[in-house]
């Protein structure tokens, strides 16, 4: 658009105010000047943003390489489609994937299953009437969502490992003679990782609840009061119908997330015993980029993923568009 | 947290309405949040306890209720470390300067967008949002990481962070929320963009800056997979990921545990030698002290953070 011009005058800004319509071919160039001038004030942060967020789209080329980082990317050979063909071609790997989809959209379900949760306890502590003992527990219970993943782990293993807490005490009073083996184990994994993401999650998703329950209209209470509404009927009837909306719109973008499970949690929670049902997509596209130098191959599955995701999301963001009215995003 | 706090309630159970059914769910109702934040407050104590406990029966797992054999040299012996006084430094320095990097980018963009004069302003505006909602995923990111020389480089903990699109909505909303006349007589005085950017916007935004702020230190803090995937450097691990080495590689840490002894010859009793459990306690407490302090103290801004999230969502 604008050329570089040189900025030769100091003040250009006040110009902009006075526009002079006979005047405008005048006022037009440091107008422009201005305008070219904010940009160049916001340019550095664009580039990041391009840095870290546009440039890489570009490595999905390296799905089409057979690529060795020893030899960069115009030393590796180009292979074409042969890691997407190889997906759906390949018995082992079509085994692998499949059990990693499973994985994958089993935790997801559960979490779906589960986002009710957080409503829920959001409208039984609506009903605790102790303002000090409101407070405690939503501190209490909003604390866990503040700490790393590893530290859960650590929480997890101090307490659940063969030497942990749990088996200690349950070995002091007779109850088991082995320690149980919660951590090393491949039975109700998809459980144990639900578990422990509303462990950290829980108290903090309600949050959101709970200021919306603040924010119901009073009379809806007075009246449902008036018809003789209970306690209870007043929670069935009034506060969690009125919730709704929030929580289809916290579900829409959690069905969006289906495949995005992130890989921390998994991460940290892996081990030999359990791998084969702990793997959800993106731990996989570590472990088999990272750890096992398939750099191609998990770019490929990763870039599928990033598109199916987009797409999930673009269907989500109809939906409630049509439903409510509103886009989510 | 007031934010949260229900106007209607009193009136709503005052009245004939108490029943016998009412009294009963009273009670379960306050058990069960009882025991909800024992379940989440107890992993906590149970660390603290065990890391201020003498270190022989910490091992044994003995310390459930109370700390036993009360000492705090557990604090001074873990520093002893091979790599944890770098580890805590990197872990510093990443939220500091990461966390300032972040405000002052996010207070900037935000203001920025709000200048409607800005050359095809909403276009850079939706560049930079609409980052928020794809990602070329890891390898892609890892490998461009390493074009880039940021791999096993500090700035890798800094750089990404900067431009953080959530952010920067926040920070832009509430701009809006401002009233514009500070900016036009500014201007009509001769000040520069920049100048009523700092002298006039960014002491005037605290409020949502403290949210930002607050959000971003708990991420720098506890971020662990990019030391993962883009650093193998030691002098480089972050607190987060020491811990993570700690509970996983038992060799190293006995062979460590000696080491930290060792540094203190005679002091070294039963009590005060290291255990794989007395460092891994005493690290995860290094790592969840700072969360659990600064959390009660800014948990309205965090209860901000979501509801302004909300709003948008």
């Amino acid at each position: 658009m604008s050329s570089p011009v040189v900025v030769t005058e100091a003040v250009t800004t006040t110009l902009d105010h006075t526009p002079d319509k006979k005047g405008r071919v005048r006022a037009d160039k440091p107008r422009r000047k201005t305008s070219f001038k904010l940009f160049l004030l916001i340019s550095p942060f664009l580039v990041l943003s391009f840095l870290f967020a546009y440039y890489p789209l570009y490595g999905w080329v390296y799905s089409l390489y057979d690529y060795k980082p020893a030899l960069g990317l115009s030393g590796s050979e180009f292979v074409g489609l042969q890691w997407f063909r190889l997906l759906v071609s390949s018995p082992t790997q079509v085994d692998q994937i499949l059990q990693v989809l499973t994985n994958t959209l089993a935790i997801s379900f559960l979490g779906l299953a589960t986002s009710i949760l957080p409503l829920l306890f959001a409208v039984l502590l609506n009903e605790v009437k102790i303002t000090r003992f409101r407070n405690a527990v939503q501190t209490l219970t909003t604390l866990p969502n503040f700490i790393s993943w590893v530290l859960v782990y650590m929480i997890a293993f101090s307490l659940f490992s063969s030497t942990g807490l749990v088996n200690d005490v349950l070995l002091d009073s007779g109850l088991i003679t082995t320690p149980i083996k919660f951590l090393d184990t491949d039975q109700h994994v998809w459980l144990s990782m639900t578990l422990w993401s509303i462990w950290k999650g829980l108290g903090w998703g309600a949050i959101i609840y709970l200021a919306a329950i603040s924010g119901i209209d009073p009379s809806l209470y007075e009246s449902a009061k008036m018809d003789g509404a209970g306690r209870f009927q007043t929670m069935r009837y009034v506060t969690i119908p009125q919730l709704m909306p929030t929580y289809l719109v916290l579900l829409l973008l959690s069905v969006a997330n289906l495949l995005n499970n992130g890989m921390e949690q998994y991460y940290v929670f892996q081990n030999a015993f359990n791998k084969e049902h702990i793997q959800v997509l993106d731990l996989y596209v570590y472990n088999i980029g990272m750890t096992g130098n398939s750099l191609s191959m998990a770019t490929a599955i990763g870039m599928l993923k990033s598109l199916i995701s987009v797409a999930l999301l673009f269907s989500v963001n109809a939906f409630a568009k049509r439903v409510r009215g509103q886009s989510l995003v | 947290m007031t934010t949260t706090h229900t106007e209607h309630k009193p009136t709503q159970v005052t009245g004939h309405t108490r029943t016998g059914g009412d009294v009963v769910f009273s009670i379960v109702n306050y058990s069960f949040f009882i025991l909800l934040a024992v379940l989440c407050a107890y992993p906590f104590y149970y660390l603290i306890i065990n890391s201020v406990s003498a270190n022989d029966l910490s091992a044994l797992g003995d310390v459930r209720l109370f700390p036993q054999g009360f000492h705090l040299s557990n604090f001074e012996q873990v520093f002893h470390l091979q790599g944890l006084p770098m580890a805590a430094a990197v872990s510093l320095a990443r939220t500091v300067i990461g966390t300032t990097a972040t405000v002052l980018a996010s207070a900037f963009l935000g203001f920025m967008f709000t200048q409607e004069r800005m050359w095809a302003r909403r276009f850079w505006y939706r560049f930079v949002v609409i980052t928020m909602y794809f990602s070329a995923g890891l390898i892609p990111l890892f490998i461009i990481m390493k074009n880039l020389g940021l791999t096993n480089n500090f700035w890798v903990y800094v750089l990404p962070f900067v431009v953080q699109p959530f952010f920067i909505v926040l920070v832009k909303t509430y701009v809006e929320g401002m009233p514009r006349e500070l900016q036009e007589a500014a201007e009509v005085d001769g000040a520069s963009v920049l100048r009523v950017f700092f002298m006039i916007y960014l002491p005037n935004m605290t409020p949502i800056l403290a949210t930002v702020a607050i959000f971003a230190a708990v991420t720098q803090w506890n971020s662990f997979q990019d030391t993962l995937i883009y650093v193998t450097d030691q002098s480089l691990y972050t607190l987060q990921y020491l811990l993570y080495m700690f509970i996983n590689q038992a060799n190293s840490l006995a062979q460590a545990a000696q080491n930290a002894g060792g540094n203190l010859g005679a002091l070294a009793d039963a009590a005060s030698t290291q255990t794989p459990t007395s460092i891994r306690m005493t690290v995860s407490v290094l790592v969840v002290l700072p969360i659990i302090f600064i959390y009660p103290l800014f948990q309205r801004f965090f209860v901000k953070g979501i509801m302004l999230g909300a709003v948008k969502g």
